[in-house]
């Protein structure tokens, strides 16, 4: 089996930036390729470690406690030329929960601190004076379709946009990136940033498929084509959390 | 403990020679108190065993802290993410065998109301008060019960929704002790040497019982994925853990700087653990001398209750040197020994010739702990999974994918999945590699249970893991087909 197709992931901080579920992402990814006997090759990254550029096709950071985060924005520092140079060569990148704001520019803490990003998104942070929690449903708009995505929001910061990102849906219920603007995440060529977590992947597994798509392409071109699978679990908790939300379908 | 006059003579309704007219009016409030709860329960509207208190706090916004310093030897509060209410059950018993006139809330809330409604019930006659506090409630009630020990178990990630991130959790508890330490009688601390997050609180200070497990035969190879204290609280580094016991519970140090795990007062150095329970080999200080040995044999299962049974240990340990009485070692040992399993932590249900096991699923540490406990039985397990996400379950139901489910995945012989939310419990079977054509789902509670009840053979036991509102559901399923009594009747 020396031709099996396999994306090369790097996860940015697992054993810190994982409290919101990240797992379950990491899980998605995994179990979606191994149905279609394709592979997940996974490298982890933790802090002061290098990233080797071109090695890998796809990247996810997720949502950590506050201390953890502000080791983490120091660190990233060193290593954000490699993300953004992955970014612009078409790798396939997500941040969820405090990964948005770190792929942003800044994070501007309660007390005030500024913390680094990366600016791979074109956005900027700020604590706000209470959290963002409840379900959280948007439209998510990509490539000219449309999604109801749906997932749990858990966050103080207010994710404001720049001109050259756009969101990656509307609100439909639940808060999004200021809780007043009605736009949720950010997306720039292959890099998608949410504050959706529940985690993100499992109820929407359209989004995972879109990642590791692109993930397959950046390593071996258009032609590797991902067969569907049997989502009737998927959407039917996909229907249940709507449901709670209060939304339609 | 100076009292004041009038205020602690046994009977609540007993007259004063001169009653002045703030008593009467705190009489009044207490009966109109007592009152609501009574008429609660008349009117089958639950267990009324708040009610009085929410009545009381409306009526009399400090009457916790004019109760508590009535007590002739203060309170002890109890606190953690997991295991509060074992340990409170656990300690509740210790200190009762060694003569204490015991005011407790181990059959209600844990929260303010909870603590005010088990005053106003069993003040009377009451010398000492043992409260289980909630995590996020304890620096509010601290202030008004001014503890005379304090027992602080553990803090893992939980409900992330209603208590926050853990860090914030942390920095609260430890403002709360720094206040707690300028008073002139500060409390006894009693805390958990194997807990990172919990031997930083101590650190530093001097009036800390540390208490830990040195039995290290019952280690995991590694933490669990749901482990939260992974870098040190001094420096920032990453901690590591020589041994790993619970979470992240275990045996540490930080390679950076010279923080470690401190030496326990108190320790279990020997445990055995068994399908129905425990053997624990307790090592702690002689009044002369060097520590002496005591072995207590414990109805609970697991070693999340070998933790729970040393912190009561501990604490009853503390709260005789606190009080200067003569440690009575050998009666808590026997009281620990006839202390059962708690709501829903653990406790057996007979049901048409099967067992039903009770596991209350709180938090992923939590879950793990009880997934360990089930795996010691031999042969295929029947499980029965309720997931709700109302407010008491916490409604972001993301934490079922931190919980190693997968350890059990070659072991179950059937597994049913309901409750609300009984989808997303079925998605996180099925991407964590379980055959998923032998997976019953559906959300009715009393259809999950039939179906589970169907699936698990005469003689064998049925292990349940619900969370809160889904073990409630559950319960009254089985109050409603007479297999056991309403909780509000389960005394201690």
């Amino acid at each position: 089996m020396s031709s099996i197709h396999t994306v090369r992931l790097c996860h940015l901080y697992p054993h810190m930036m994982n409290i919101y579920a990240d797992r379950g992402n990491i899980a998605v990814f995994r179990q979606r390729l191994a149905w279609r006997d394709m592979a997940l090759v996974i490298t982890e990254i933790g802090l002061g470690d290098d990233i080797e550029p071109g090695q890998h096709d796809l990247y996810y950071l997720g949502g950590g406690q506050d201390r953890d985060q502000n080791l983490v924005a120091k660190d990233l520092v060193a290593k954000s030329p490699a993300l953004q140079a992955a970014a612009d060569a078409g790798g396939a990148q997500l941040y969820v929960c405090g990964g948005i704001q770190l792929a942003g520019h800044s994070y501007v803490t309660a007390d005030g601190t500024q913390l680094p990003g990366l600016g791979i998104l074109d956005l900027t942070t700020e604590a706000g004076d209470s959290r963002l929690i409840g379900d959280l449903v948007i439209d998510a708009t990509i490539a000219g379709t449309t999604h109801r995505v749906v997932g749990y929001e858990n966050h103080v910061g207010r994710t404001r946009l720049g001109p050259s990102c756009v969101p990656l849906g509307r609100v439909v219920s639940g808060h999004g990136n200021d809780g007043e603007s009605g736009s949720e995440g950010a997306i720039y060529n292959h890099v998608i940033g949410t504050y959706l977590h529940g985690p993100l992947l499992p109820k929407n597994p359209w989004l995972a498929d879109l990642l590791l798509g692109w993930a397959l392409d950046h390593r071996y071109g258009p032609d590797v084509v991902l067969r569907p699978l049997e989502d009737t679990i998927e959407t039917r908790a996909h229907d249940a959390a709507i449901a709670r939300a209060g939304v339609n379908r | 403990m100076a009292k004041r006059p009038g205020r602690n003579i046994p009977g609540y309704l007993a007259l004063d020679a001169a009653p002045s007219t703030l008593t009467r009016v705190r009489r009044l409030a207490g009966l109109v108190a007592s009152a609501s709860g009574w008429l609660s329960r008349k009117l089958g509207r639950g267990g009324g065993t708040t009610l009085p208190g929410v009545v009381l706090l409306k009526l009399r916004p400090d009457a916790v802290a004019e109760y508590a310093s009535d007590l002739g030897h203060g309170t002890v509060l109890v606190s953690a993410t997991n295991g509060k209410t074992t340990t409170t059950r656990l300690l509740a018993a210790a200190t009762r065998a060694a003569g204490y006139q015991l005011v407790t809330n181990t059959e209600g809330s844990n929260l303010e109301r909870g603590i005010a409604a088990a005053l106003l019930k069993g003040h009377r006659g009451a010398d000492l008060g043992l409260f289980e506090v909630d995590e996020a409630a304890l620096a509010s009630i601290a202030e008004s019960a001014r503890p005379q020990v304090v027992l602080l178990m553990n803090l893992f990630r939980d409900q992330l929704d209603r208590y926050g991130e853990l860090e914030t959790l942390v920095d609260k508890w430890r403002d709360l002790l720094d206040e707690l330490e300028a008073h002139h009688e500060p409390p006894v601390l009693v805390l958990n040497a194997d807990d990172p997050n919990i031997a930083a609180l101590g650190e530093g200070r001097t009036n800390v019982v540390w208490f830990g497990v040195d039995d290290i035969s019952h280690a995991i190879g590694e933490r669990e994925h749901a482990a939260d204290a992974t870098t040190c609280r001094d420096c920032g580094a990453p901690l590591q853990h020589q041994v790993v016991l619970v979470g992240h519970l275990g045996h540490w140090t930080c390679p950076n700087c010279d923080t470690t795990r401190p030496i326990p007062t108190i320790s279990a150095s020997a445990i055995e653990l068994k399908p129905t329970g425990q053997m624990v080999t307790l090592l702690y200080p002689a009044p002369t001398g060097p520590r002496v040995e005591l072995t207590v044999e414990s109805p609970l299962p697991g070693l999340h209750n070998s933790y729970n049974i040393v912190a009561a240990f501990a604490a009853s340990w503390a709260v005789a040197e606190r009080t200067k009485r003569p440690q009575q070692a050998q009666s808590v040992a026997r009281a620990i020994a006839q202390t059962a399993p708690a709501f829903g932590r653990g406790e057996q249900i007979e049901l048409d010739g099967k067992q039903i096991q009770l596991l209350l699923a709180k938090n992923p540490t939590g879950v793990n702990q009880n997934v360990r406990t089930i795996l010691a039985s031999p042969g295929d397990l029947h499980v029965l999974v309720l997931l709700n996400d109302r407010t008491a379950d916490g409604q972001d139901v993301s934490w079922i994918w931190d919980v190693d489910w997968e350890t059990m995945r070659t072991r179950v012989g059937s597994l049913t999945l309901g409750g609300d939310r009984a989808w997303d419990l079925a998605l996180r079977f099925k991407y964590g590699g379980f055959d998923m054509d032998n997976v019953k789902v559906g959300p009715d509670p009393a259809k999950a249970l039939d179906i589970a009840l169907a699936a698990t053979p005469l003689g064998q036991t049925l292990f349940a893991l619900p969370t809160y509102t889904a073990m409630l559901d559950l319960r009254w399923e089985l109050t409603r087909r007479g297999h056991t009594e309403a909780y509000w009747s389960d005394q201690t």
